[in-house]
């Protein structure tokens, strides 16, 4: 039940500590591996990175805690981020929000009871010029209406 | 309006982002007189050019290159700053994803000039369809041998490492960009008195934000008198401005400084969306502190303009913001990003940031009053030049911004 990083993955791990000048600097990098392996942090994997990263698993969770994107709890198998910060909503972001609660029967920060979908709202991703906009996993979607909502859910099988 | 393309020349050509396309648009082509001009003699063209860092700061780019050392037994590192996550800015994204062989280019340029042999680009978590892209461009240049043990068959080993941010708007100040490059989360450093270089892993680290970078190989090959050709005197050549928010064209537009900032809404954004009025704009991403439409009809878009009008260039992303826009809606909308990115460990900022949103939570919900609008400026003062960083000084700005300009509608909104 314990975490452990696949061997390809440790090899991958190999090669980047050569890049750095010193072990510390993996923590992130195998954050995120371990994230895109599991789908969240959990338990045993501050452990497997402190090893790496020759740090203490107490620290690798303090520099967990301080960063969004880092699940510290399981999330749905589609992680909707709807940006709100005010580009977004002087371009009509209120309405997206509302009409993917209604569409997705949650609120923000909630999951569909069948673990698709979690909903978020998310600070400036960087897509001012085409909002309202959000990021499903790693893919954006900008220039949302309502009516592409219906489309961008459906594409998620 | 001059249409001068200095970064942004290839972003219409198809398939710009490949290198087969880069070097038939004469990419890497001329490396060999940058490394025949020698590192000392490149300094001093990007020093000469009055190149200004584009990340938000608009410090001189050559007074941080002449810090980093020529003798020292550490070795040096470039740390190039992707974390792009100030409101209103998306333009290092279309470099990046657009024209990622140029910011190489320049990485090869700057690296080489201070004697870095590793450069790191720093790219924020949430930017991964574009990370993607330009570990593609890394990869190529790597089996060219654009990268590796010679660049282009010189005897200059070179990497490039892309490191993942993971959500964290800090993580764009450089001392805690750095910070989280070693592993830790991202608190920026004290600073010191006198200039010094940045340090990664106590070695010392040049910092500079992707489009400053992407410009290197245009100062370094065509010359300085060339950049400051464009611009003004005190803030030569061009920026990757940015228009959102209610414009009829958003997106990033290349100009040069001195360009004034209605011309460049009109020209290059249509104008206000729906032919409506103008209320305000936020000049230079969230940060910098919002003019007036009157402000704005005056405001030309170079630093030392925004500087003399008491707010500031900064990304040179504006927000553009009509007659139907409730500014006290505007602040909050400000306001909770702020006390969400605070990273918490100056009290001024910490507590600051979370008791402004509250009371302007207070205001929004007709709750508030007028002794609340002094106390919101009141936390303004604190949190002003007392912090580590400069996060703090620019909520003082924002807050201020908002509140002394627009200070009937939040009256209305008070009991009294």
């Amino acid at each position: 039940m314990s975490f452990a990083f696949h061997d390809q993955t440790l090899e991958k791990i190999a090669a980047l500590r050569e890049r750095y000048p010193q072990p510390q600097a993996l923590v992130l990098p195998l954050l995120w591996l371990a994230q895109e392996q599991e789908g969240w942090l959990k338990p045993g994997v501050f452990e497997a990175v402190a090893a790496l990263a020759e740090t203490a698993p107490m620290e690798v969770y303090r520099v967990a805690t301080f960063y969004t994107m880092f699940h510290l709890e399981p999330v749905g198998t589609y992680h909707i981020q709807v940006c709100k910060t005010l580009s977004c909503k002087l371009c009509g972001q209120a309405e997206i929000l509302e009409a993917l609660k209604a569409k997705l029967g949650i609120g923000v920060g909630e999951t569909t009871g069948d673990g698709r979908f979690t909903l978020s709202e998310v600070e400036c991703l960087g897509a001012c010029g085409s909002g309202p906009m959000l990021q499903v996993n790693e893919t954006n979607h900008e220039n949302l209406t309502v009516e592409k909502l219906e489309r961008i859910l459906e594409g998620l099988a | 309006m001059k249409d001068v393309r200095i970064v942004s020349r290839r972003f219409g050509t198809p398939n710009s982002h490949t290198l087969e396309s880069a070097l038939a648009d004469g990419a890497y082509m001329r490396l060999k007189e940058a490394f025949a001009m020698g590192p000392e003699a490149i300094v001093a063209r990007v020093d000469a050019s009055g190149l200004r860092g584009k990340g938000g700061g608009g410090a001189p780019a050559g007074s941080k290159w002449k810090l980093m050392p020529r003798e020292d037994p550490r070795p040096s590192y470039l740390a190039v700053n992707c974390d792009e996550s100030e409101p209103g800015t998306f333009k290092d994204r279309q470099i990046i994803s657009k024209d990622p062989h140029l910011l190489i280019e320049g990485i090869i340029l700057t690296c080489f000039a201070i004697g870095a042999h590793h450069g790191y680009i720093y790219i924020r978590g949430e930017y991964a369809p574009f990370q993607k892209i330009l570990q593609r461009a890394v990869d190529e240049a790597y089996a060219a041998g654009y990268l590796g043990a010679t660049v282009d068959g010189f005897d200059y080993p070179l990497d490039i490492t892309i490191h993942r941010g993971a959500g964290a708007y800090i993580c764009g100040e450089k001392s805690a960009m750095l910070e989280s490059l070693e592993g830790k989360r991202g608190h920026p450093r004290l600073k010191p008195k006198q200039k010094e270089p940045e340090w990664y892993f106590s070695n010392p680290t040049l910092v500079n934000n992707v489009e400053t970078i992407a410009t290197v190989p245009f100062i370094v090959y065509e010359g300085p008198e060339a950049y400051r050709a464009f611009g003004t005197e005190q803030s030569p050549g061009t920026l990757l401005f940015a228009m959102s928010g209610h414009v009829e064209r958003p997106g990033v537009y290349e100009a040069e400084f001195g360009t004034p900032m209605l011309e460049y809404i009109e020209h290059f954004g249509g104008g206000v969306r729906g032919g409506r009025k103008l209320k305000a704009v936020i000049p230079g991403g969230a940060s910098t502190k919002v003019l007036t439409a009157e402000e704005a009809a005056q405001t030309t878009l170079d630093y030392e303009t925004l500087r003399a009008m008491r707010s500031s260039l900064g990304t040179g992303g504006m927000i553009v913001m009509d007659e139907t826009t409730d500014m006290v809606a505007a602040l909050k909308n400000l306001l909770e990003f702020y006390r969400h990115e605070s990273c918490g460990q100056c009290t001024p900022c910490r507590e600051g940031t979370g008791w402004s949103d509250a009371l302007l939570q207070r205001v929004l919900e007709g709750r508030g009053s007028a002794k609340d609008l002094d106390t919101l400026l009141e936390l303004a003062e604190t949190m002003n030049g007392k912090t580590i960083c400069v996060f703090a000084p620019a909520v003082a700005d924002v807050i201020t911004g908002f509140l002394t300009k627009f200070r009937s509608e939040f009256e209305a909104r008070t009991a009294g």
